[in-house]
This record gives C-alpha cells, sequence and structure tokens, in this order.
C-alpha cells in the first residue's frame, strides 16, 4: 500500500508521488432547510481508497451523489482531476458508482449488464465483447454470464455490480455501502477481493460505510463525518488511535471516557483529576489546552489491563468489582464497577482455553493503564 | 363443512349469478329461432340463423370493424399520451403547474360522460368555425374524444407502476454513461411494459365501450358498433343482436383471460427480478 499523507490538508504536494485526483472545495447541499453537506473541504488522492465514514444522516451518502453527478451542490465546487464538475450531468463524468443496492438491470443478463455501459461509448461489438468477458474474469463470473441479476447469490450480484462499473474503466470508483448487503463471512472475503482489484486496476476508491470496521481494513485514508461536516481525516490507525474529538473516539471503536480538570501541565506530561476515579490520571505526553479547562480523557478497552493483586505504583490505578463479562470467543469484555460507582470496559484476549483461571463475575479486581494510553480530548 | 363455509360457498353462488345469468340468458336467446326475444321456440332451437343474419348484415359489422379500428387508434394514442404524462407525474418531482397537470390528466375518471361529450363537441364546432379543422365530425373526432378519456386510466396505471420502481436503476444507467432518452427506452419502458400493456387494453376496452361521448362527438356516417346496437335497440331488440353480443362476450373473456396470464407471468418474473436486483433477495 502506498504511503499516503496523514495531513488533514494534503493539498500541499504529497510525498511518495501521491497526485489530487478529486478535490471538494467548501461544498454544502441544503435540501429545503436541512442541510445535508455542511462546508466540507476534502482531497482525494490517486489511488487512494478513501472512505467517508459516519452514521446514518450524517452527509455521507449526498457527499458521493454530488461526486455522481446526482445532486448539485448548492455552493461549493467539485474538482475531478483538476476539472470543474459543475454543470456536467452524470452521464459525462470520468466517474462510475456502485450502488448500495446494486442497481442491477433486472430484465439483462449479466452479460448485458456489464456491457450496457460500453454500448453507451459506442464502442465496436467485438471490442465490447472482449472487454467485458475479460471483467467478467476478473471477477470470476464468465460462467454466469448468462444468467439473469435474480439467479444469483448475493456475494455474485455484488461482483456483476462490480464489474459494471469497472468495465468502463473509470478513474475513480464510488462505492456505496459496497458490503453492506453481505453476510459475515462474505464480506471479509470481499473486502480483500475488492483491496486486490484496487491495486491491479490502479483505480481511486471514494467509499461510503456506516461500518467502522468495513473502513478500516479498507481504506488508505477516513474521513469521519458527524452532521454533515468532516470532523476528522487520517489513517485508520491515526483516527483509531489519536482521535481528535469524543465523537470521534467514541464513534470508532469502543472507548471509556472520563471528565477531569489539569492539575499538572507539564511539556512532558500531564496529571488530570477526575471525579469519577480514585487517582490521578498521569500521561506520559504533553498536550495543549487552556490551564483549568475541561478535558476528557479517552481510554480504548483493550488498553486496560486486569488483575486480581494491587499492582505497585499510585497512578492509574483504580479498584473495582466485575459486574458482568461478555465472552466474544477471541476476547472477553469485562464490566468493570470502580468504587466511585463508574462502570469502566476492560477487553482481555482470551489467551488461555481453559475458563477456570479467568477473572469472573463479582470478583474484586484492580485495573491499571499505562501513561501513554489515554488520550486527552479538549472538544 | 363449517356454517362459515356454507356462507362462503352461498355468497360465492350468489355473486355469481348476479353477474352472469343476463349474459348467459343473452347467449342462450341468440340460438333461438323465434324473432321474439322472450319466447324460445323450442320446435326449431337451437339454431344458428341469426348468427347467419348478422354475417349478412353490412350496418352491424361496418360498425364492428370501425370499432375495432377506433379503438386500436384511441389505446396506442392514449399509451402514448398518459405514459409520458405518468413519467413526468412520477419522476420530475415537485415543478410548477403538477397539481394541475395531475388533477387535469385524471379529471375525465370522475367527469360525468355527458359532460365531456358536450364540451368535445363544442370545441370541435369552435375549432371548425376558426381553423376549418377537423373537417366535420367523424372517425377523428371520436378518436380524439376516447384518447382523452382513456389517456387518463392510462396515467393512472403508468405512474402507479413507476411509484414503486428502484429509482436507482435509472440513476444507474445514467452513471453508465447512457443519455436520458436511452435510459427511458433501455430501462424504464421495458421495466413499465406490463403496465403500458395493461394501460392499452384498458384504453381500447373503454373506446370500444363508449357509446355517450361517441354520441356527442360522431357524425353522419361513422356510427361505432355501440351506437349501431343502442339504435337498433330502440327499435326493438332483434336476435341479431344477441348473436353480436355473445361473439363479443366470448372474444373479450379470451382477450381478457389471455391478458391476466401474460401480465400476471411477466410481473411475477419482473417482482422477483427486481426483488433479486435490490439485493434483498437472499
Amino acid at each position: 500500500m502506498a504511503d499516503l499523507p496523514l495531513d488533514s490538508a494534503p493539498t500541499l504536494p504529497a510525498a511518495g508521488g501521491a497526485r489530487e485526483y478529486v478535490r471538494i472545495e467548501n461544498v454544502t447541499k441544503r435540501f429545503g432547510d436541512v442541510t445535508a453537506v455542511d462546508d466540507v473541504s476534502l482531497s482525494v488522492m490517486k489511488g487512494e481508497i478513501f472512505c467517508l465514514l459516519g452514521g446514518s444522516g450524517c452527509g455521507k451518502t449526498t457527499l458521493l451523489r454530488m461526486l455522481a453527478g446526482f445532486e448539485t451542490p448548492t455552493s461549493g465546487r467539485i474538482l475531478i482531476d483538476g476539472q470543474d464538475m459543475a454543470g456536467t450531468p452524470p452521464y459525462e463524468r470520468p466517474v462510475n458508482m456502485m450502488f448500495q443496492s446494486y442497481a442491477l438491470f433486472p430484465h439483462m443478463t449479466v452479460e448485458k449488464n456489464v456491457a450496457f455501459g460500453l454500448e453507451q461509448e459506442r464502442l465496436a461489438r467485438p471490442e465490447i465483447e472482449r472487454r467485458v468477458g475479460e471483467m467478467l474474469e476478473i471477477v470470476r463470473l464468465g460462467e454466469f454470464a448468462r444468467r439473469k441479476p435474480h439467479q444469483l447469490s448475493g456475494g455474485q450480484r455484488q461482483r456483476v455490480a462490480l464489474a459494471r462499473a469497472l468495465v468502463k474503466r473509470p478513474k475513480l470508483l464510488l462505492l456505496d455501502e459496497p458490503l453492506g448487503a453481505l453476510d459475515r463471512k462474505l464480506r471479509e472475503h470481499t473486502q480483500f477481493e475488492l483491496l486486490g482489484l484496487q491495486q491491479q486496476l490502479g483505480v481511486t476508491f471514494i467509499v461510503v460505510t456506516h461500518d467502522q470496521e468495513e473502513a478500516m481494513t479498507l481504506a488508505t485514508r477516513i474521513g469521519v463525518m458527524d452532521r454533515g461536516g468532516i470532523v476528522q481525516v487520517g489513517r485508520p490507525s491515526e483516527v483509531y488511535e489519536f482521535p481528535q474529538s469524543r465523537f470521534v473516539a467514541d464513534f470508532i471503536g469502543s472507548v471509556n471516557l472520563f471528565e477531569g480538570r489539569l492539575v499538572e501541565d507539564e511539556p512532558d506530561h500531564v496529571r488530570i483529576r477526575c471525579a469519577e476515579l480514585a487517582h490521578l490520571v498521569h500521561v506520559d505526553h504533553g498536550i495543549s489546552s487552556a490551564p483549568d479547562a475541561t478535558v476528557w480523557v479517552a481510554i480504548r478497552p483493550e488498553k486496560i489491563e486486569l488483575s486480581r493483586e494491587r499492582p505497585a505504583g499510585d497512578q492509574n490505578i483504580e479498584r473495582g468489582v466485575v459486574r458482568d463479562v461478555a465472552y466474544l470467543g477471541d476476547a472477553s469484555v469485562y464490566l468493570v464497577q470502580l468504587d466511585g460507582g463508574r462502570s469502566v470496559r476492560v477487553r482481555l484476549p482470551n489467551v488461555e482455553r481453559h475458563a477456570s483461571d479467568r477473572v469472573a463475575r463479582d470478583e474484586a479486581v484492580w485495573i491499571r493503564w499505562h501513561p501513554s494510553s489515554p488520550v486527552v480530548l479538549t472538544q | 363443512m363449517t356454517s362459515r363455509g356454507w356462507f362462503r360457498n352461498g355468497a360465492l353462488a350468489l355473486g355469481l349469478v348476479f353477474l352472469y345469468v343476463p349474459i348467459l340468458s343473452m347467449m342462450v336467446f341468440s340460438f333461438n329461432h323465434s324473432r321474439l326475444v322472450t319466447v324460445w321456440d323450442a320446435a326449431n332451437s337451437p339454431t344458428l340463423k341469426w348468427y347467419g343474419e348478422l354475417f349478412a348484415s353490412e350496418q352491424l359489422l361496418g360498425a364492428a370493424w370501425l370499432s375495432v379500428r377506433i379503438a386500436a387508434m384511441a389505446a396506442t394514442g392514449a399509451v402514448v399520451l398518459g405514459t409520458l404524462a405518468g413519467l413526468v407525474l412520477a419522476r420530475f418531482g415537485a415543478f410548477r403547474g403538477r397539481a394541475l397537470l395531475s388533477g387535469l390528466a385524471t379529471a375525465p375518471l370522475v367527469m360525468p360522460e355527458v359532460i365531456t361529450g358536450l364540451s368535445l363537441l363544442l370545441l370541435f364546432v369552435a375549432l371548425e368555425q376558426l381553423t376549418g379543422w377537423p373537417e366535420g365530425r367523424g372517425v377523428l373526432t371520436i378518436t380524439i374524444a376516447h384518447v382523452t378519456f382513456a389517456l387518463a386510466y392510462v396515467t393512472v396505471v403508468v405512474q402507479s407502476r413507476l411509484a414503486g420502481f428502484d429509482d436507482s436503476l435509472e440513476e444507474a444507467a445514467l452513471d453508465l454513461g447512457a443519455r436520458p432518452a436511452t435510459v427511458f427506452l433501455r430501462i424504464t419502458l421495458p421495466l413499465i411494459l406490463p403496465a403500458v400493456a395493461s394501460g392499452w387494453l384498458l384504453a381500447f376496452t373503454l373506446s370500444w365501450d363508449d357509446v355517450v361521448i361517441s354520441q356527442f362527438v360522431a357524425g353522419p356516417g361513422a356510427s361505432t358498433l355501440p351506437m349501431v346496437v343502442f339504435s337498433k335497440v330502440r327499435l326493438g331488440v332483434s336476435p341479431d343482436v344477441n348473436a353480436l353480443a355473445t361473439l363479443v362476450v366470448l372474444a373479450v373473456a379470451t382477450g381478457v383471460l389471455g391478458a391476466t396470464a401474460w401480465s400476471r407471468r411477466r410481473e411475477r418474473r419482473l417482482a422477483r427480478e427486481q426483488r433479486a436486483a435490490r439485493g434483498g433477495g437472499r
């Protein structure tokens, strides 16, 4: 995977030869009184898989539809490969879209579905047949060419939709919840297929999804959306480990949040007093915040240790009782109620096979985390 | 059998009797030898005498042929205009004048036929005085009048079909580079074809059936079959009308059964395909 810029303002010449391909400038879209997309600016590099991640109604699909040309921005500009797309209808854009519903033409065979786009380019019959054949081989549907969509399984239909969009050799492919309709096993499999195809064909992908797992595995970068705006852009690991707001920390993965106040603010560490915690939270990096401001400490469940004996030291340690254990197979999530009353989620991998050694419900335990684990958030 | 079963069967029998006894009695009397429609001539019946007379009657056969021609033309015209109107109403969102168009397109559904007929007659007369067209009343004016009211039915049928239609199919076609006209011809039209076909059949039947509006806008020498039958019956029912009606009923029954079977099969297939294409049919 190419190393792409982490910067959320990647209009600067990027490292590694990446070139800006799509540029969204201050785009706003209103439907009556409702602002679906609110002043979004974004750059997507050539060859990138960019995921727009957000809950339903956050504006991600509207943004995608504006790229495809089905909606017109109320204000702002969209540039694809340097060309302003204002006034360019969907059928003249160098963009193809894979619909959430797949939108396969029910009255046409797989072959005809895939050929439809090429027929619009008025290519010669033999050329169309050759390219359709090739594309069906790539998505491994050669033997299903003469079937109708209703004779295919969900996964096969998804691949027809993909083939139909890719056969046009678009520079940019828009995917709306590409794996949404597939069951779990098939999703995992298809995810890797999609990645393989993307690299093989060198197409830029913009994927819309509400599923953070899908975004994490597919994306080179993720843009987290909330209420019509982009709240953070970054690589999957950045967005997960360095969320910039409580919304992002909470939306991506699971997190324990504690409200507190800075009591010691040094360039190389800070201490935070949280009302719900018995001890100070010690963080081994400085933060930029006004002194005495309210901050939030975010700690991921998998970054907390659990033990029956009190660990050494007197910071980042809390005492509590296990109230519930959720066994997930590969890991277990423990709900620990602290002495102050607050519950904390702790996730531990199930390293040993036998349950006898594991901490059980109603046991008194200690939790502890490393000073580098907490993320301190100011918004 | 339970009492509910008896009730159900009784209701069914009553319904069938109510609907079909008049038609059946007419069919039976078409084989009667007697000229008096109400007297069964047991000695010489059944006979095909009146069918013979029917096929010798230039007037009835000519009117029947004219009616078929008018119905076919009117149905075709109504389908073209009605499909366009249905498409505009279902697809073009809230444009200026949409409510007006919707109201006008469906007005003939509720307008008394006498009013429709009279207003069309006044329009044709005024038009002829102003522009010289249409020249007198006849086949052309009857066809136009039939298009006017059949259009409403086609519009409703097509519009409701489009309402249950997945928009993203059209968007996908646009996205793949098809211009709007191509999208209509290759995606929308094939998928609404059952509605268009049943709209055509409906329009054909309505036109074939119409007396009131035709009376207003017909001219000398252009009498449709229902008009001829109507005027014949006014002079006393003659048994060749029974024979004619029997043939019409048989033709219509065959047509309706065939069309129902065809559209049901196609409908079922399309529903399956659409469900599948939406990705939910696992």
